[in-house]
């Protein structure tokens, strides 16, 4: 097992260095800078602002520069909001999307779940289409546009819920549900599918020969196996929910990091995009390592490549 | 137990004659002989889900096709009346700068569409090339080359996307690069899984025919078993790219006005959802169309042709 | 006199297809006393193994349709009962044993739990306690070395015979009378394959269980069964037995699997006698005897009425017009006699 992670780890680190150098590279060649987009300034304090980021050094300056403060986890300041650091932005907002994300995920695998089990259990009879209907619904109606139909019809036209911003636990209900529909249909489809698989296996007809119920069969057999494909979904559900971020906290003006991201990429604001973009890179590839993990805790037959059992 | 009927009713003696099997009938199979893609067609043909599916790609494509050629406004004219709900002149009504709606849905259709299709193309090329160089080699380019597979899938997709199109200035072209450049790595690990399938089974009849006979056999064999996984891994990657470019087109980074996909103009329509929800509605359902009815199609492909036939 | 555990009368079952209604059972009798050994002999799609999951009532009901006939269990038909009664005879009563012991097992499950369940379920014992340590007794009985700390083990952790004994413990925990076995060694090597078929043999003489055994493999019916049912399309073809089938089969498909076994006493030079063609679609069976096409002895009335059952002898029965007392007296093909000859001189030597 420890064979196994550091091997991850080195991928990581590899990655990681793929990122940053290629973050980098790509914002020397964006055209604009962060200072260019304001009203004109006098040709000198331009000059001093770019001196002050080191924007006038030789590009390979620049770079050593960078994957010096990169490994020391310092991301300067921002430039478009002078005085702020970097990492102080993401110290304070992260957190907000972490609890939208959270919500999100729970109520994605949740709900999923439920519809899975539902469709699969009802196979072809009334549940089974409409648990499959949601799904598909979740699935096809992009995440931002379903985030402006809720917003439009529950909020603004209902009020049953705040319009925006975040202030307590009913802002966080139509966000998360926009962010968690889309994969909850997949995962309804995913578990669908799998209890499916499962049930047509020898070991459920053998729990049924022992005289077990059909309920109970499925809650103490069926159920643990075809769950387990479900555990592979959750790295790209977490990657999928951290994007979805960007555009939900924007509708509904929630001052988490994704907007923070997106805000510094119209604004070109270098240091915050790059110091977001590590940050978000390494939570995703330490995740997926997690679940890896996980999967095989989870799974008595699986044996991670390289590791000893 | 039944046992000898003395009620047997009397059988007249030349019954009692050996006449033998008739064995030309039993080996003809007791169906009807099907082509295998004839086969396939059937099964899809059972899917309901799959052939709504269908039909509303037919109609949105028809309709993308058809609808600017025949239109009596163009996507950019101005028809003098300003945000106005649908009515029996302008069927989707009209936006803020008083542009006939209907037309310029179905004009985003075809940019859309043309993204998705192209996107998913690119990935398909790449894809191809990739798995099978990788899976015929074999060996150390093999290794090679899925270990960058492997590490293009670890990086976070959307941030190389949103930060590629910071750099490369809005458009159409960069838009269409940004959605193939991570994608073709599932394609070309299916590829590489199919051309490895086939490659043990040909190295068992190339030791007992000519090896001439190799290029046959990935033409006979690799392509059409290849065929299917291939064509409903593109089937789903499309909606995938209409996804993600109706996301990026409302982050403001889609195509430049006064061109417009169905992305920007959800992006647009947001901003009059109050005052005219229509103008997000109609692009929105038919992303919502569109996107769901290739993911039935593609469904439904890939159940047809799943060699585990159910039922 | 010897209880009649199972009887089953004229069992007809249907399953509704999107081609048609197949008639996978047409009309099957037979029965099996306590402590006996039944094996029903087949090709692939002969109907045997729908025949065994009947007996438990497993078809799932659509597509299945139990048609008609009875399945009489200790005298009462089991049909009629309602899924939460039948709950109570499965595993209790009657228990199976799978083909693939790889599949059968729950992967995620220790095999202990997997064998408690059933003996909790049936409420043989009062604690968990007393639950593990059967399941530790029947894992010795089976022949599992090391039963306390196997006890704990994942399927994956053990051998493919190992497995199997583990089904077979499973199917034993709550001492049911009649166990159903299909084709419990064809997954497994030929050495595995004896020595599973001697624990049968073994526990059966312990406990008096009635075993059906469920097979291709005339070997192995040679080796275990008592009396033997051999099923084509559905129907029970030749009944006997084990010595009424090997010595003086009636049946020319009974010939015809006693003619295409290898037989290492073989001459290497005679040819193995395949039955040529394939089992006749199911969803419109042929009108007169099913095997006719494929039947080199066919007589003309064969395409035309299904022969009845004929009685050979008390024990023996076949269903061929051959035994009608108008039809002509077809012998037994050579290769078929010079195999019985075979088995009766190895008899002979080993003092049978």
């Amino acid at each position: 097992m420890l064979g196994y992670i550091f091997k991850r780890l080195v991928y990581i680190i590899i990655a990681m260095y793929l990122i940053i150098s290629a973050t980098f590279f790509l914002m020397q060649l964006a055209p604009g800078s962060p200072f260019a987009s304001e009203r004109e300034l006098p040709a000198a304090i331009e000059e001093q602002l770019n001196a002050k980021y080191g924007l006038d050094n030789p590009w390979y300056v620049q770079y050593k520069d960078y994957l010096v403060s990169t490994m020391t986890f310092d991301f300067g300041e921002s430039m478009k909001y002078k005085g702020r650091s970097t990492n102080d932005i993401i110290a304070e907002s992260f957190p907000i999307s972490v609890a939208l994300g959270l919500q999100a995920m729970i109520l994605a695998i949740g709900l999923g779940v439920l519809l899975g089990i539902i469709s699969a259990l009802y196979h072809n009879k009334l549940p089974d289409y409409v648990s499959t209907v949601i799904a598909i619904l979740g699935i096809s109606v992009p995440s931002f546009i379903l985030a402006g139909l809720l917003q439009y019809y529950l909020s603004f036209k209902a009020g049953w819920f705040p319009v925006s911003g975040w202030k307590g636990f009913t802002y966080t209900i139509l966000p998360s549900l926009a962010i968690a529909l889309g994969h909850a249909g997949s995962i309804a489809k995913l578990t669908r599918s799998s209890m499916l698989e499962q049930s047509n296996s020898d070991y459920v007809k053998l729990a049924r020969a022992k005289g077990l119920g059909k309920w109970t069969t499925v809650f103490k057999h069926t159920l643990r196996n075809a769950l387990l494909p479900v555990v592979t979904y959750l790295g790209p559900l977490l990657a999928g929910v951290i994007t979805g971020s960007f555009v939900i906290e924007q509708i509904f003006a929630i001052p988490g990091l994704g907007r923070h991201f997106v805000t510094s990429i119209t604004n070109r604001d270098y240091t915050v995009i790059m110091g977001t973009t590590v940050f978000f890179a390494i939570i995703l590839l330490f995740a997926v390592l997690i679940v890896d993990i996980l999967y095989s805790v989870i799974d008595p037959r699986i044996k991670l490549k390289g590791a000893k059992k | 137990m039944a046992q000898n009927d003395p009620n047997l009713e009397k059988i007249s003696p030349d019954m009692f004659k050996v006449v033998g099997g008739r064995f030309n009938e039993t080996e003809q199979l007791s169906q009807k002989q099907v082509s295998f893609w004839k086969e396939v067609f059937y099964r899809f043909s059972q899917n309901k889900l799959a052939l709504i599916g269908l039909v509303i790609l037919f109609i949105i494509m028809g309709m993308a096709i058809v609808v600017p050629f025949v239109s009596q406004y163009s996507y950019d004219q101005n028809v003098g009346l300003y945000n106005t709900a649908p009515s029996a002149a302008h069927w989707f009504g009209t936006d803020d700068l008083a542009r006939d709606m209907f037309v310029r849905v179905w004009e985003g259709a075809r940019i859309s569409l043309f993204i998705g299709l192209t996107a998913a193309a690119i990935d398909l090329v790449i894809g191809v090339l990739w798995g099978c160089i990788a899976g015929l080699s074999g060996g150390r380019v093999d290794n090679i080359m899925m270990r960058i597979a492997d590490v293009l899938t670890a990086v976070p997709y959307l941030l190389v996307v949103i930060i590629l199109l910071v750099v490369m200035e809005q458009g159409l072209i960069p838009l269409i690069i940004a959605l193939s450049i991570t994608g073709w790595v599932g394609m070309a690990r299916i590829v590489r899984s199919e051309v490895l399938s086939i490659k043990n089974q040909e190295y068992v009849l190339a030791s007992r025919t000519l090896g001439a006979n190799k290029w046959h056999l990935i033409k006979r064999h690799l392509i059409p078993n290849a065929m299917g996984a291939i064509i409903v891994t593109m089937t789903l990657t499309i909606p995938s790219a209409i996804f993600t470019e109706s996301f990026l087109s409302y982050l403001g980074l889609g195509v430049q006005a006064p061109m417009a996909s169905w992305g920007t103009m959800a992006s647009e329509g947001f901003k009059a959802l109050t005052s005219a929800p229509w103008r997000l509605i109609f692009p929105a359902v038919f992303i919502s169309l569109t996107i769901f009815a290739f993911n039935a199609v593609g469904d439904g492909l890939r159940d047809a042709l799943d060699p585990k036939l159910r039922k | 006199m010897k209880k009649k555990v199972l009887e089953v009368k004229n069992l007809r079952i249907n399953f509704k297809t999107y081609a048609g209604v197949v008639q996978a059972v047409r009309g099957v009798n037979f029965e099996l006393y306590e402590g006996e050994t039944l094996a029903i002999v087949g090709e692939s799609g002969s109907g045997k193994s729908v025949t065994s999951n009947a007996l438990m009532k497993l078809i799932p009901q659509p597509p299945g349709i139990y048609a008609d006939g009875q399945i009489l269990f200790n005298g009462k038909d089991i049909i009629p009962l309602s899924e939460k009664e039948m709950m109570r005879v499965r595993g209790n009563d009657i228990a199976m044993i799978f083909q693939d012991p790889m599949t059968a097992l729950n992967p995620t499950m220790r095999i202990g739990l997997q064998i408690t369940e059933v003996i909790l379920k049936h409420k043989k014992v009062s604690t968990r306690d007393e639950a593990k340590q059967r399941a530790i007794q029947l894992l010795d009985q089976v022949g599992i070395p090391y039963p306390e700390k196997r006890f704990r083990a994942y399927p994956h952790e053990l051998s493919g015979g190992m497995r199997q004994r583990v089904v077979i413990a499973i199917a034993l925990a709550a001492d049911p009378k009649l166990l159903i076995a299909d084709e419990p060694t064809t997954a497994l090597d030929v050495t595995i394959q004896a020595q599973i078929l001697e624990l049968m043999k073994e526990i059966q003489k312990k406990s008096n269980t009635s075993i059906i055994f469920i097979t291709h493999d005339l070997g192995v019916v040679a080796n275990i069964a008592d009396r033997v049912a051999v099923m084509y399309a559905g129907q029970i073809v030749e009944y006997g037995t084990v010595n009424d089938i090997f010595y003086n089969p009636k049946h020319p498909y009974t010939w015809g699997l006693l003619g295409s076994m290898p037989d290492l006493d073989n001459d290497a030079d005679e040819l193995l006698r395949a039955i040529p063609g394939s089992p006749p679609n199911l969803i419109s069976p042929p009108k007169g005897d099913a095997f006719a096409s494929r039947n080199e002895f066919a007589l003309a009335i064969d395409f035309e009425k299904e022969p009845p059952m004929f009685k050979v002898s008390d024990t023996h029965y076949a269903k061929t017009w051959l035994l009608h007392p108008d039809a002509p007296k077809i012998p037994l093909p050579e290769s078929v006699a010079r195999r019985i000859e075979g088995y009766q001189k190895e008899a002979n030597n080993n003092g049978q």
